[in-house]
């Protein structure tokens, strides 16, 4: 695989989130368009990605996961914190630096069906993240298209075609495709197999899997299925109610959780056989609303384990044991 | 459980939808028998007919497009495909409940939850006034939701979505039905509310005796509640059994191919085994077996006949020619008191 559209910069490059965080205004109700709160779907996460690796991301709706992935994607801008790329803060980015990351951190979503333009040529929607108008020519781009398409799977003359044509699997390979026509190094999925079916997660699955080999990828895997997380994920990141409660080798994380949450959220997780059944927690009540969240540990309400200054005070991020950090006052 | 006769029988169900493409056969001879108490689980991709098999079990297939074509679904003995629209509506709701996949579009937004759990109960049950109230507040309770008489007079949008599912299932279990039909219950909810809601629902099921018809994709939610799983490919089950064995000795090639292809939580990174090729178009549906062109062990006759259900154990069957020719079966009729779907053809 050429490389030649990325100019030579460090070995390894690092997207590094640090103390992340996300308010939206809580607008509604009577007091229509001004803001009476913030709804922090993203409070102080800071979390980091290397060259080449798989940082999977879990976590029930309203967790912050979706917002995270915008951040990262530079779609919204956060409230606090900051977000660096191989070393330079993207507050500070210029027009070139812009261009270079996104062109090296791409994104791939949840829904095929929307997420392509129903009345754009797949050879257009795969070459639309291409930078024009600096001297490369038509012929060029499109023989990188094609060879995309060849990458991912389709046939290398699917291009002439519309999205209609393809199957759901078929379309997410063509979202792949356009993510990858520009070199990246870093892809964020946003549940790339949840609109599939049954029968075609496996092929897409797979495919991820190849092409981080063949390319030296690294993936930002966002899902709420922990098994398809599992399958790709090398590290792993916990979170509930806006913040990161755990994050650590993914092995590691499943053997042997150490956040009640993670345990509980593990537990729930069905394994694929009636014997294989893991002593299961069930937990009692629902994710605390995020305009108004928990004082002190956010989990505190629902938590099977909770002590006494859980609800007052708020548990700090630590590194519990190499590599493994957590947040929760049992460590 | 086993000797009383069955709660319901659904023999060689057909139901098609004729549309300007032709004829698709949404659900192509469809045989089932469920006793009292057990849980049933239909298992297949979307397309494979099991939504379709559950609206024609109560009669809501969308006229004039969908016509039930064929077959007989006896409840208690009655059956149900030669009522008259007017009996079918005491039917519904009171023997047969069903939850649907997505309790913001099956609820009404406009209606307290009071009024909607109320709804059914009225008419089912001729209650008014004070006993209607208590009767509505027992069905609340009875699926954990607490503060239910303030709860009577609150809307849908004022219930998170584990809430909504509940009051759902508040809905359909309030005449104790013989029947609850859930189609896809837990797809819209958090995996922590899932296990909740699926406790709760075993729970109420084995208190109430209900017996349970699961649609489902997910493997997982089946080997975590189901008794025994009928397995759907493009409008047939192909394979139906204990939920043992099918876990355990799936025996067509589609249930086995599947078992591979899902990541399992506890295997962590075992290579999935990919289904080459794409479910088939229910329209321009393939002679034979509908599976053989995906399938690695098509013989010759898969692509002219669809195969007859062949007992592999007791109680379970598979509708395939590979299965046939294993050794180890006990013969092409039996299929024992679980009900054999009868030979096709």
């Amino acid at each position: 695989m050429e490389r030649q559209a990325l100019p030579p910069h460090s070995i390894s490059m690092k997207l590094e989130g640090v103390g992340l965080t996300k308010y939206f205004p809580a607008t509604g109700g009577f007091t229509l368009g001004r803001a009476h709160g913030w709804v922090k779907a993203l409070d102080g996460v800071s979390v980091q990605v290397a060259e080449g690796e798989t940082l999977g991301i879990v976590g029930e709706s309203g967790s912050g996961k979706t917002t995270l992935a915008k951040l990262f994607l530079l779609l919204e801008r956060p409230t606090a914190g900051s977000l660096s790329f191989d070393g330079k803060e993207t507050r500070a980015f210029d027009r070139h630096d812009l261009r270079r990351y996104r062109r090296s951190v791409q994104a791939v979503f949840q829904d095929p069906y929307s997420s392509l333009n129903p009345r754009m040529r797949v050879e257009h929607i795969v070459a639309e993240p291409l930078p024009r108008g600096n001297g490369v020519s038509r012929a060029v781009m499109a023989e990188r298209v094609r060879e995309v398409l060849q990458l991912v799977g389709l046939r290398r003359d699917s291009g002439a075609l519309y999205p209609h044509e393809f199957s759901g699997g078929q379309r997410q390979r063509i979202a792949i495709a356009r993510a990858l026509v520009t070199y990246p190094k870093f892809l964020i999925l946003d549940e790339p197999v949840s609109a599939l079916d049954v029968s075609i997660r496996a092929q897409i699955l797979n495919l991820l899997k190849r092409l981080q080999e063949e390319l030296a990828l690294a993936y930002v895997i966002i899902s709420h299925d922990l098994a398809a997380a599992r399958y790709l994920a090398t590290r792993l990141a916990v979170m509930y109610a806006g913040k990161l409660v755990e994050v650590g080798a993914c092995d590691a994380v499943y053997a042997e959780p150490l956040h009640p949450y993670t345990e509980a959220l593990l537990s729930a997780a069905l394994p694929l056989h009636p014997s294989a059944r893991r002593p299961r927690i069930v937990l009692a009540g629902e994710v605390p609303s995020p305009v108004n969240p928990p004082a002190g540990c956010r989990f505190h309400p629902r938590c099977p384990r909770a002590l006494p200054q859980c609800s007052r005070q708020e548990p700090e991020w630590k590194e519990v044991s190499p590599g493994r950090f957590t947040a929760c006052h049992l460590y | 459980m086993r000797e009383a006769a069955p709660l319901l029988v659904v023999e060689d169900l057909k139901t098609h939808f004729f549309t300007r493409r032709g004829v698709t056969k949404a659900v192509d001879g469809v045989s089932f028998t469920l006793h009292a108490g057990e849980t049933l689980a239909l298992v297949g991709e979307s397309g494979s007919g099991k939504s379709v098999t559950c609206l024609s079990l109560v009669r809501l297939v969308p006229e004039p497009a969908g016509r039930i074509v064929g077959g007989r679904v006896l409840l208690e003995g009655q059956d149900l495909l030669q009522k008259s629209p007017a009996e079918m509506r005491r039917v519904r709701g009171k023997q047969i409940a069903m939850v649907l996949q997505d309790p913001m579009t099956s609820l009404n937004p406009a209606l307290t939850i009071g009024t909607q759990v109320g709804e059914v109960v009225r008419l089912h049950q001729g209650l008014r006034g004070a006993p209607l109230r208590e009767r509505v507040l027992e069905s609340l309770r009875r699926l954990r939701i607490s503060a239910a008489d303030t709860r009577l007079s609150h809307y849908p949008h004022q219930f998170s979505g584990g809430m909504r599912q509940r009051v759902s299932s508040a809905i359909a279990l309030s005449c104790a039905p013989r029947l609850l039909i859930a189609d896809e219950p837990t797809t819209s909810l958090d995996v922590t509310i899932q296990a909740q809601y699926l406790e709760l629902l075993k729970e109420v099921q084995a208190s109430a005796g209900v017996a349970v018809i699961l649609v489902t994709h997910d493997f997982g939610i089946v080997a975590a509640i189901a008794d025994r799983i009928a397995v759907m490919y493009a409008g047939r089950i192909v394979e139906m059994g204990t939920t043992l064995q099918i876990f355990n000795h799936p025996s067509h090639p589609y249930t086995r191919a599947l078992l591979r292809c899902l990541p399992d939580i506890e295997q962590g990174r075992r290579q999935l085994v990919e289904i080459a090729g794409q479910p088939p178009d229910l329209a321009r549906l393939p002679q034979g077996c509908p599976f053989a062109p995906r399938c690695p062990e098509r013989q010759a006759i898969c692509e002219e006949q669809f195969p007859s259900a062949v007992a592999v154990a007791s109680g379970h069957v598979a509708h395939c020619w590979a299965a046939a020719k294993q050794p180890e079966l006990v013969g092409a009729s039996g299929g024992g008191a679980a009900g054999a779907p009868p030979p096709l053809d």
